[in-house]
């Protein structure tokens, strides 16, 4: 059982002041007392810290944690964010004081900190706690000070979390002082520490709480599919940490929740632990007992059908990014960007991740030109989503569904890709002729197309599409050499 | 070519021939190339068992470009000595002869000149004999009249130290008669056609006999990607166990169904700016059910349902971010919620693969695209047990049938399974998929009722494609630089068979 002293002596106070609210307004403190540390205790001990860091503390900003050799220490500490030309001290491994402006700029190179230095760069303040003789131990979340450092011998110490999430910070603590305290003289127990916030409210720590809670043994039974008994489940979580016993009528089991264990949230983070103790591979496999008719989604039904029955038609599938540069739906076909409603993407690290494609064409063409060794001629076709602009859905956006063939021969064999126009509307029993329901393709324009080879597809009262002869610009754009046509409709409407 | 002349010519020397002949002494005979009767040879071979020719390795001698001249003018040393008049020559006239300076030595030797040193112009050249026999130019004329075996060998290799006579080889054949010889070959036909079918006339026509070992003229025909000819594959067996296809349609989602409403919290790593891609524009998401986003927001900040909730604020703006789903069980949400709204609650098995964005390090195995597979059963009661019964099943469509299963952890799933399966070519367990049962915070703020559990499950379908076709690098499997040749080139897509051999390489 994991416990919470009160120290002999005075008590240990970390006063936070209001600088720190607008930056970094939580921390809480606690002290572990002779402490014993090895060379693999000590080695573990950071290792945690930089673990906690890189998950639950969200890479430093919600939580940072800061541990300092108490016997080269003073107390009352004070949390306070001062500014920047402010504050001067000796960091951890260097041999002089520095002003934070000035580690800002060193630490831009350094490869482990240069990550954390974003959290309050940009301040008018930076968050540090001093001792009473006014030794930094730190500045959150960056480094702490040198004169606090922890070694193999250090005997006393004292840890803070500062951080934006309270809750974060307090679990934080409960872990750090529970994993490290068997170490400790007096083993499992933290001394207190004094918190006094801004408000002047004091609050102590760790909080090192255990609760209590109940559940019912049939509930973890029917949850995992076992039948076993209600003691034969609380001797099952009492073996994972988790101390258990029957109470009331013989159902309820109550389950003690160390601190350890802030991930048990609900029952079914306890139903889980039974489960494991009970071993997921003993667990006998049952099927559910209803049927139920599968239907398929209308428009991926079409898309298979439409795929084979192109691959007959000798075509061959391509499956290419959605993702692309500006420059593949605009600039290399004619295009401003602003006239394609692109979706945007934020902070790409490169151009192939700048824009959601808004149509198919650029991905055949890029296929063509990584393929330039093969067979002439290089049909491929790729039936699949475009995304563009819709202020109509609940997201802003919204796919279609495009079908779209290419044809690259040393004749551009506009007469084949219209042939094959025609046999796709065959096969979606779409009539030629501006007939209700029928299709009729017009003459056309676009600079993307060979003037005079271009035409509009028409089909059941809509535009869907267009095909024609590419415009050279368009074909050096994408490194290719040898006349192309090609064909792009929507498919939705014959859903 | 087998009814050319020079087959003819053959096929009537080797009737004549005692044995047979020799290719090459054919070609001299019949001055042509010695590859033209190698030519007729070989396509007399092909028509069965007319002639046996045996490749033979021949040795010949042969003259050099200098002992060509030699057989025509005579060997230097003869010239030599027939340019020395009878009342002698200067020495040094003697020496600007063409053959002067190389004869002069050898007729020395042969005693067939003298040098008087003492003579009154400077040493002078007289003859000693009378006449002289030019055996050189004998010797080298037998060559090149084709008896070379007549000199002896230290003859021989004297002319050939002398650089005027070269061993060659020569492969050759020594054609003999065949079983069926005979001289007069007709042409073969190789194809039937429609004028032998009516006349008839193919009864009494030889075909060429055709050479099976050779490959066919493939078709001429269009090919389907072997990651979408997988995908049919799953769709089938999805459709098979009675799952109804979700619509996934929409890459684009907002941080709330992808991440809020599956009870991730707002400040969990994965919805960082480097895991996930999010918008510029749209930057957010303008319509929400705002009853049910303030029932999840409540379950994440304060708790309810049974929960303790993450105790933290909750922003809506974090949730209306707008980003490429970075999983499609975004779409399964949706469903679910969906499914919630229509009372009374009927039980549901939902499917759906499609495409997610994650901007995580690229590498040989992972590409910022990819497809995902995911698999939903709702009902009443439902247990581990099922879903690892339901696994089960699945993962035997696939033609896997030793399963176990591990703990693991996902936001919004408890209990979560790893599942695993023995790969037989690399003789260890591999993770083949991610299951859970979703945690109730994430269920019922939607309405679904308190007894109805949800199991799920999902894998990629990059990496049974890779395992299945033997493809190490995904960029040569998805992509504008798909390698085209193993598009047209790869097989059915059969899951549940075995692929011959399992692949050596390291699966992806």
């Amino acid at each position: 059982m994991f416990k919470r002293v009160m120290p002999n002596g005075e008590i240990q106070k970390l006063i936070i002041t209001e600088e720190t609210a607008k930056i970094r307004p939580y921390a809480v403190a606690a002290v572990l007392r002779n402490i014993k540390f090895t060379k693999d205790r000590y080695d573990s001990f950071i290792e945690l810290q930089e673990k906690l860091h890189q998950n639950i503390c969200r890479k430093r900003a919600l939580v940072a944690i800061g541990t300092h050799d108490l016997d080269t220490l003073s107390g009352p500490f004070t949390y306070t964010a001062k500014k920047p030309s402010d504050i001067k001290f000796k960091p951890l491994s260097k041999t002089k004081e520095y002003t934070a402006c000035e580690l800002m700029n060193i630490y831009k190179t350094d490869n482990h900190l240069k990550h954390y230095l974003h959290i309050i760069e940009n301040k008018p303040l930076y968050p540090v706690i001093y001792d009473s003789n006014g030794v930094v131990l730190s500045m959150p979340p960056v480094i702490n000070g040198n004169h606090s450092k922890i070694t193999v011998n250090t005997r006393n110490i004292f840890i803070e979390c500062t951080g934006t999430d309270f809750t974060k910070a307090k679990i934080v603590l409960d872990i750090i002082v529970t994993t490290f305290s068997e170490y400790c003289e007096n083993q499992f127990t933290v001394e207190a520490a004094e918190v006094v916030f801004p408000n002047g409210k004091l609050h102590t720590f760790p909080e090192l709480a255990y609760r209590k809670e109940m559940v019912r043994a049939d509930l973890i039974n029917k949850k995992v599919g076992i039948r076993e008994t209600p003691e034969n489940l609380a001797k099952l979580l009492t073996r994972m940490c988790l101390k258990s016993e029957v109470i009331g009528d013989g159902n309820q089991i109550e389950i003690e929740i160390p601190p350890t264990r802030a991930d048990i949230i609900h029952a079914c983070d306890i139903i889980e632990d039974a489960a494991i103790a009970y071993g997921y591979n003993n667990i006998q496999m049952t099927l559910p007992k209803t049927y139920t008719i599968a239907n398929q989604f209308p428009l991926n039904k079409l898309t298979e059908l439409l795929r084979h029955d192109m691959a007959a038609a000798g075509f061959t599938e391509a499956l290419t990014f959605a993702l692309c540069s500006q420059e593949d739906i605009a600039d290399k076909l004619g295009l401003d960007i602003s006239a394609t409603k692109a979706v945007l993407i934020s902070n790409p690290k490169t151009a192939e991740f700048q824009v959601a494609r808004t149509t198919l064409l650029p991905g055949l063409l890029k296929t063509i030109a990584a393929n330039r060794k093969m067979p002439l001629p290089l049909k491929l076709f790729e039936i699949s989503d475009i995304v563009i602009k819709d202020s109509s859905r609940d997201v802003g956006a919204r796919n279609y569904r495009h079908l779209c063939a290419v044809y690259y021969n040393k004749n551009p064999g506009f007469e084949i890709i219209h042939g094959l126009l025609d046999r796709i509307m065959q096969l979606l029993d779409v009539p030629p002729g501006e007939k209700k329901g029928g299709y009729v393709i017009k003459a056309s324009e676009g600079p993307a197309f060979f003037p005079g080879r271009c035409a509009e597809i028409f089909a059941r009262g809509q535009s869907i599409g267009k095909l024609g002869v590419l415009h050279p610009d368009v074909i050096t754009k994408f490194e290719l050499t040898m006349p192309c046509s090609c064909v792009e409709i929507n498919i939705e409407p014959f859903l | 070519m087998a009814d050319g002349p020079v087959a003819e010519v053959l096929l009537q020397r080797l009737e004549a021939a005692d044995g047979g002949l020799d290719s090459a002494d054919l070609a001299a005979e019949l001055g042509v190339e010695h590859q033209t009767v190698v030519g007729a040879v070989k396509s007399l071979q092909a028509l069965g068992e007319i002639i046996e020719a045996e490749l033979r390795s021949t040795k010949r001698w042969e003259l050099t470009a200098e002992g060509e001249e030699i057989a025509r003018e005579g060997s230097h040393e003869a010239r030599v000595f027939r340019s020395v008049p009878p009342e002698g020559l200067p020495q040094s006239e003697l020496m600007r002869l063409p053959s002067g300076k190389v004869g002069f030595s050898k007729a020395m030797s042969n005693k067939w000149i003298r040098v008087d040193k003492s003579a009154a112009d400077g040493p002078r050249v007289f003859r000693v004999v009378d006449s002289v026999e030019d055996e050189v130019q004998r010797r080298l004329q037998l060559v090149q009249g084709g008896q070379a075996e007549k000199l002896g060998e230290k003859e021989r290799s004297e002319l050939r130290k002398r650089k005027l006579l070269t061993e060659v080889t020569l492969k050759t054949y020594w054609v003999s008669k065949g079983s069926a010889f005979s001289t007069s070959i007709s042409k073969q036909e190789t194809e039937l056609s429609p004028e032998m079918i009516s006349s008839g006339s193919w009864r009494d026509l030889p075909f060429k006999p055709y050479n099976f070992s050779a490959h066919g003229v493939l078709p001429d025909s269009g090919h389907l990607h072997p990651l979408l000819k997988v995908r049919t594959q799953f769709r089938q067996i999805f459709l098979e166990m009675g799952f109804t296809e979700m619509p996934t349609d929409n890459y684009i989602e907002s941080s709330f169904w992808n991440f809020d409403a599956l009870f991730q919290p707002q400040q969990h790593p994965a919805r960082d700016q480097h895991d996930t891609f999010f918008l510029r524009d749209p930057a957010q998401a303008q319509q929400l059910p705002m009853d049910y986003v303030h029932r999840v927001k409540r379950t994440h900040s304060q708790g309810g349902y049974g929960s303790q909730g993450y105790k933290y604020n909750w922003k809506l703006d974090e949730a209306r971010k707008n980003l490429l789903r970075t999983h499609t069980t975004s779409a399964s949400a949706r469903a679910l919620y969906r499914l919630a709204q229509k009372k009374p609650f009927t039980a549901a098995k939902y499917f759906s693969i499609d495409r997610v964005f994650r901007n995580e390090t690229l590498d040989a195995t992972h590409l910022a695209e990819f497809h995902q597979i995911e698999g939903v059963v709702a009902d009443h009661g439902l247990t581990l047990g099922h879903l690892m019964g339901v696994l089960r099943e699945f993962f035997t469509k696939l033609g896997i049938t030793q399963l176990r299963f591990k703990p693991t952890y996902n936001p919004y799933t408890e209990p979560s399974m790893e599942v695993f399966s023995y790969h037989q070519g690399l003789k260890k367990w591999v993770e083949v998929g991610n299951s859970g049962i979703f945690r109730p915070e994430m269920l019922l703020p939607m309405g679904l009722p308190e007894n109805v559990s949800v199991i799920a499950w999902g894998l990629s379908l990059e990496r049974p494609t890779m395992i299945k076709y033997g493809i190490n690098n995904i960029r040569e499997l998805v992509g504008h630089k798909v390698n085209l040749q193993m598009v047209y080139d790869s097989p059915l897509c059969r899951l549940d068979a075995e692929r011959g051999p399992p692949s050596t390489q390291e699966a992806a």
